[in-house]
């Protein structure tokens, strides 16, 4: 990595003031404090945030979604125990949403569930094909990884207006479908289409970073271990099976635990594209969180709060797979 | 990133084959060259999209490039009048210009004999049309919506919490890399720890201690519950760790004070890190969704993600405003990408994204 030297000097003039009236009052409290104890001012700041705005909420959610009723001050709501559990729980069967008394919650699930299956999945096996083919006897590589990158920048919004604009009734897609002579669609008024779709762009806008992770991967494999595979004249087929795939394992492990952490967060891009529907046909989990908690009146805090720490118990396993496997992936 | 240092003998021959393509080089360069029209191709466009005229927009099937009718200025008439092909019709194959239009039926005159009005009716006659681009839709941002106002929102936003993450983080950084205390080892628990509590998890608890805290619809309350992340303090200590401690030490010699070699010589020292973390730090900010979407009501505090989506609800069919708006709301993004395309690509692979 380089460093622009102008840079940096145009930034400490702008920050030396700021700096420098800081400057007195920490050297007060060194003198008071000692060296050791001063590391607890320069954490304090960002502890504090954390404190606020992460361990206390999650204190908080608990709060939440053991209480009832529609007001927002924690003192104001009535306890209503395991209730909104109980509520989000009661199902004849899991398998099938109607059958649940908060069946909106249930089919938030179910899409989730595969959604994230076939979003990781799609996006896993493409990001791959992509690395190993950049990762290829290519040129202008740069340029090409750029091009698989560069969606990954695009804001969930812009990702969604731009498939939105292109797979309108009268968007190009429908243009180019009829002039070839098959049947058009209004893409994202069909159920089945808009779930296509919602995961299509999810894997479209994402793709490239996973592709980027597995590059690296995929350059850290020793070049002679390759050169042995091509001296016992190895198929290609047979050097991917035997020599690259294993060898990259520990990063798509990391790749397919991270995916999925990401996955089961989507809101942003979906929301935007399809608002959910037609229907409830891609609502996902966090915008039934969103809806039930945000989206109307009454704001109904507790089951949101409930929907969410189910959510979270959810990504409690997943983030402690992911810490396994990067720690594992670190250690070979 | 290793990029391979090839030269123009390594570019004529980097081939699977001796000379010759092998049929994965085919297939090498047939799956990038779908790649780049799936991967540029929608932006692209949205770019073409973004300059054409209402009545452009609307026309089904659509043409790739944006077109205007072509006009002209003819004695005796004060405004450019448009041009028409003539399809029918004694004139047929003529080109003439459109003084008025009555129902059905216009008013034109030949472009020779300005002065002698025809009878032609709508259906016997096409415009004459040239590619060119509209920039009314831009124009009309400006004009019609509060566009510079969700722009400053969505810019100040971006600016100032990224300053303050980066002071923030660096300074927990400086703390966690550079002394040894007791409870270090806990502190380093907990940042972990807040990587499973991302913000889609707490929404209610976070709605109301911003509200609590006087913040709700307000631009600091977007800026400050997302100064805190996790990942900007280990990127910083991963390189601040990379530092030697004899330079504190020197430093300490001469009587500096720890807040001093803290921003004297340890965040100068940091500055590729910190130049990583503030682009991604930037491209969150901007981009950022659904707790503005919580956050902030009132319209005049809308950010630029936020106006967009809010416009596409209200104006289901006025997509000339929606495209121009999409294309502004991307463009800085795609700037930063252009010229620091290797800074994002290494923050990003180094941090594992968000």
């Amino acid at each position: 990595m380089t460093d622009g030297a102008p840079r940096r000097s145009v930034s400490l003039a702008v920050l030396t003031p700021l700096m420098s009236v800081i400057e007195w009052p920490m050297r007060r409290l060194q003198r008071h404090l000692g060296i050791r104890r001063l590391a607890w001012v320069f954490l304090a700041p960002n502890l504090l945030l954390f404190g606020l705005f992460a361990f206390l909420p999650v204190l908080l959610n608990v709060a939440y979604a053991l209480t009832g009723g529609g007001n927002v001050l924690l003192e104001n709501r009535p306890p209503v125990g395991a209730g909104n559990f109980v509520q989000l729980m009661d199902c004849e069967s899991y398998l099938d949403p109607n059958s649940c008394d908060e069946d909106k919650f249930w089919r938030s699930v179910h899409n989730t569930v595969l959604f994230v299956t076939l979003q990781v999945g799609c996006m896993i096996g493409f990001a791959l094909l992509t690395a190993l083919v950049l990762n290829g006897p290519i040129r202008a590589r740069g340029f090409f990884r750029s091009v698989f990158f560069f969606p990954v920048l695009l804001s969930p919004v812009v990702v969604a207006l731009i498939w939105k604009w292109i797979l309108q009734r009268n968007g190009v897609l429908n243009g180019v479908l009829g002039g070839a002579g098959f049947e058009t669609h209004v893409w994202l008024l069909d159920a089945g289409w808009a779930f296509f779709w919602s995961v299509f762009i999810s894997v479209w806008a994402h793709m490239g970073f996973y592709t980027l992770i597995l590059l690296a991967g995929l350059q850290a494999i020793p070049r002679d271990v390759y050169e042995a595979a091509r001296l016992d004249a190895a198929s290609p087929w047979r050097t991917f099976r035997r020599i690259t795939l294993p060898m990259l394992m520990p990063t798509m492990l990391v790749v397919l635990v991270l995916a999925l952490i990401k996955g089961v967060q989507t809101f942003d891009e979906v929301y935007a594209f399809t608002g959910g529907g037609p229907g409830s046909a891609t609502l996902l989990v966090i915008q039934y969180v969103y809806e039930v908690g945000f989206g109307g009146s009454p704001r109904l805090f507790g089951l949101a709060a409930a929907a969410s720490v189910l959510v979270a118990f959810v990504l409690v396993v997943l983030t402690a797979l992911q810490l396994w496997a990067t720690r594992k992936n670190a250690h070979g | 990133m290793a990029e391979g240092g090839n030269g123009v003998t390594g570019w004529l021959t980097r081939t699977r084959g001796r000379g010759r393509l092998h049929w994965t080089d085919w297939f090498s360069y047939g799956y990038l060259a779908f790649g780049v029209l799936l991967m540029f191709g929608p932006v692209v466009w949205l770019l073409l999209s973004s300059f054409k005229t209402d009545s452009e927009l609307q026309r089904f099937p659509p043409r790739l490039l944006p077109h205007a009718q072509e006009t002209v200025t003819l004695e005796g008439h004060a405004k450019p009048l448009p041009l028409f092909e003539v399809t029918a019709g004694e004139l047929a194959g003529e080109t003439v210009a459109q003084v008025r239009r009555i129902g059905l039926s216009s008013q034109v005159v030949r472009l020779d004999d300005p002065g002698e009005r025809i009878e032609l009716s709508l259906d016997e006659r096409t415009a004459v049309e040239a590619p060119a681009l509209a920039t009314a839709n831009y124009t009309g941002l400006f004009e019609r919506f509060d566009f510079l106002r969700y722009l400053w929102n969505s810019t100040f936003i971006t600016v100032v919490a990224t300053l303050i993450m980066l002071l923030v983080n660096s300074m927990a950084a400086f703390a966690l890399s550079k002394y040894e205390f007791r409870g270090r080892a806990t502190v380093l628990a907990l940042v972990i720890g807040t990587l499973m509590i991302p913000q889609s998890v707490v929404l209610v608890p976070l709605f109301l201690i911003t509200r609590e805290l006087g913040l709700l619809d307000t631009l600091w309350g977007v800026i400050i519950p997302g100064a805190a992340t996790p990942t900007g303090v280990f990127l910083l200590r991963q390189y601040m760790l990379s530092i030697p401690d004899e330079i504190l030490d020197a430093a300490r010699m001469d009587n500096a004070s720890e807040w001093k070699i803290y921003w004297r010589i340890i965040l100068p020292l940091s500055a590729p890190a910190i130049a990583v973390l503030a682009i991604l730090a930037i491209m969150w900010r901007w981009n950022d969704f659904l707790w503005p979407l919580i956050a902030l009501s009132r319209s005049e505090n809308f950010t630029l993600q936020l106006a967009l989506n809010s416009f596409q609800g209200e104006m289901q069919t006025e997509w000339s405003s929606l495209l121009a708006m999409t294309v502004l709301t991307l463009a800085p993004i795609a700037l930063v990408f252009v010229f620091l395309q290797k800074y994002i690509a290494t923050g990003i692979a180094s941090t594992g994204g968000k």
